[in-house]
């Protein structure tokens, strides 16, 4: 027992524990496959395969491993357009989250800093923000591809590379990641200490000079805070958009393969997914973490 | 010679109208070249309302507040201040908090020169040794001193000291009491030094001006000279009769102004209504069955059994 607390296995143990208990209550609820094989009246074998259980056509945990098998093992491969490896697809999507993400963040940084500095612009802006916030994305969709409907981006070959789609697609992204950043760093703003300040006035610092030496430093843990949640809103936001969309990627391939009946694949989307957003997560926190002890 | 500040019936009013609170009224003062003042009052009495005052981060409701002749309408280097909670950027190494200042003061030195006089300057506090650590791996009283030598580094005509050594411990305050003192000695800038001590206004300062609080806002008092010869040898001023006299007369003006602004204001406290629990009763986490708190109110309306007999 000494040395189950002390190599703090628990820690692993107890998790394990947990997720092998939803495996369970998952193999109870999914249904199973019975096949019935009999003769017809021409003689020739029929083979019938039906499915019984509490919701009988959620693949069982096995089945779900079986048939998810071909995007694991290979995780980059190419079979076609929508159909690729997991890694490949969630490589898809994690770059198109980046670019809307990276647009957030040139918006939503520079307008939190105004939203801190002056009283005035916080008064004016709020209601909006306030009510453009909780919008969803497929709400803010349709109005990107009215937005930018026309958009075309040809490459040499004269197929397009950037159309009215992806446009509309970073369109949402960015906005609907951009108010944590927007928020939070409006309140690393308002919260640099007047002594900071005070050393600023009595030094005589120019506009610039305050803003990089004092306000940007002082605000960047708050500023940081933004960020994470801003990553975590856009990679909720990009399965949302690539099902409305059809862009090849881990949403994209969710909606395509539940339209095709392979309910297995839905839950291999949703697994990656959730663990992507959590890797994602830990990564942004560690940064956070890193600039907060600063 | 012309004074260097000069504080003509100055009076500060925070708040509009009827909720107006004066904090200082009637504050003459002026300061020479070269002086070593020190301002002493109670705690939340306006000490640091003046000095921010004199930095010009307030601007008077009334009066005029000049240096050199020119009404102070805004913060400067030429007055530096050095804050009670030092207001160090933690992000800076103490060499970078104090090239802050020297970058902006100065700029058109080389980077070199940048380096040197800011390396003398944390030389002067003590501080190279730990000139690339940050003010967090610091102790309270070497992060006084950074910020000490960050002000300085300014290079300013008259030294602010908002209350610098109040948070540090006994035996720390008498170190860098001595320490700020000798650096004055060699620099001969003018000083202002708030204080809360009377042992540290008088140890330190050739004027003492007592902050005497008021009902109307705090006003200075009489000013006390302080004659010791300089430099003052801590263990040898403090034995003399003459420094018990000071500190006797300066607390005493202290205590008679406090008698006189006996506070006006009474306010029926508003008694919270929750009682605390009984920690000795042994909790049970029943959710359906619990007895939510006791409140006051309805303990008033309690039936108490009294015997007859």
């Amino acid at each position: 027992m000494k040395l189950f607390y002390h190599l703090k296995l628990d820690a692993i143990l107890l998790p394990v524990i947990a997720i092998l208990i939803c495996i369970g209550g998952w193999a109870l609820v999914a249904g199973h496959s019975k096949i019935t094989k009999s003769v017809d009246d021409f003689g020739d074998t029929v083979t019938k395969t039906e499915r019984f259980g509490l919701s009988k056509n959620l693949p069982s945990p096995a089945e779900t491993w079986i048939a998810s098998q071909p995007y694991i093992v290979e995780p980059f491969a190419k079979r076609g357009e929508l159909d690729q490896g997991i890694l490949r697809f969630a490589w898809l999507s994690l770059k198109l989250v980046a670019q809307g993400y990276a647009i957030a963040l040139l918006f939503g940084t520079p307008i939190g800093f105004f939203l801190g500095l002056s009283k005035n612009f916080t008064r004016a802006f709020d209601p909006i923000i306030q009510i453009l916030r909780p919008v969803s994305p497929l709400a803010w969709l349709p109005l990107g591809m009215v937005l930018f409907s026309g958009l075309k981006v040809m490459d040499a070959a004269g197929r397009t590379t950037f159309g009215t789609s992806d446009a509309a697609a970073l369109f949402t992204i960015a906005i609907c990641a951009m108010w944590p950043t927007v928020l939070n760093t409006a309140v690393g703003v308002r919260a640099v200490p007047q002594d900071y300040l005070n050393v600023a006035k009595v030094l005589k610092l120019s506009k610039a000079k305050t803003l990089f030496k004092i306000l940007i430093p002082s605000a960047l843990p708050y500023m940081f805070t933004g960020f994470r949640l801003s990553l975590g809103i856009a990679w909720l936001v990009i399965v949302a958009v690539e099902m409305l969309i059809g862009k090849p990627g881990v949403g994209g391939f969710l909606w395509q393969q539940y339209n095709a009946n392979s309910y297995a694949h839905i839950i291999l989307s949703i697994l990656t997914i959730g663990i992507i957003g959590y890797i994602l997560d830990r990564f942004m926190s560690l940064i956070e973490g890193r600039f907060r002890s600063a | 010679m012309p004074p260097i500040l000069e504080f003509k019936e100055v009076s500060k009013t925070f708040g509009r109208l009827h909720e107006a609170t004066t904090i200082l009224r009637d504050v003459n003062l002026s300061v020479a070249e070269g002086d070593f003042v020190s301002i002493i009052g109670y705690s939340g009495s306006g000490k640091s309302t003046l000095i921010n005052l004199i930095a010009g981060l307030l601007k008077p409701t009334t009066g005029s507040a000049m240096m050199d002749d020119n009404p102070i309408d805004g913060p400067g280097p030429e007055r530096g201040i050095v804050f009670q909670n030092y207001s160090l950027l933690p992000w800076l190494t103490v060499m970078e908090n104090v090239r802050l200042a020297v970058d902006q003061l100065f700029p058109r030195l080389s980077e070199s020169d940048l380096h040197a006089r800011a390396a003398k300057y944390v030389d002067m506090v003590k501080l190279s040794p730990a000139a690339n650590k940050y003010p967090k791996e610091l102790s309270g009283g070497m992060r006084q001193r950074v910020s000490v030598a960050r002000t300085l580094a300014a290079n300013p005509r008259v030294l602010l000291l908002d209350e610098p050594l109040s948070a540090l411990d006994a035996l720390t305050r008498a170190t860098l009491q001595d320490e700020i003192v000798d650096i004055w000695q060699n620099n001969r800038t003018t000083v202002i030094w708030i204080t809360n001590d009377p042992d540290e206004a008088i140890l330190v300062a050739d004027r003492v001006i007592p902050l005497l609080p008021g009902r109307n806002g705090a006003t200075l008092g009489t000013e006390i000279s302080i004659g010791f010869q300089r430099p003052r040898v801590r263990n040898e001023v403090l034995k003399t009769g003459e420094f018990k006299d000071l500190k006797l007369q300066l607390v005493q003006a202290l205590l008679d102004a406090k008698k006189d602004s006996v506070p006006t204001i009474t306010r029926k406290l508003a008694v919270p209504d929750i009682l605390p629990e009984d920690l000795s009763y042994k909790n049970r986490f029943d959710l359906s069955n619990r007895t939510g708190p006791r409140r006051r109110s309805q303990l008033a309306r309690e039936e108490l059994k009294i015997e007859v007999s």
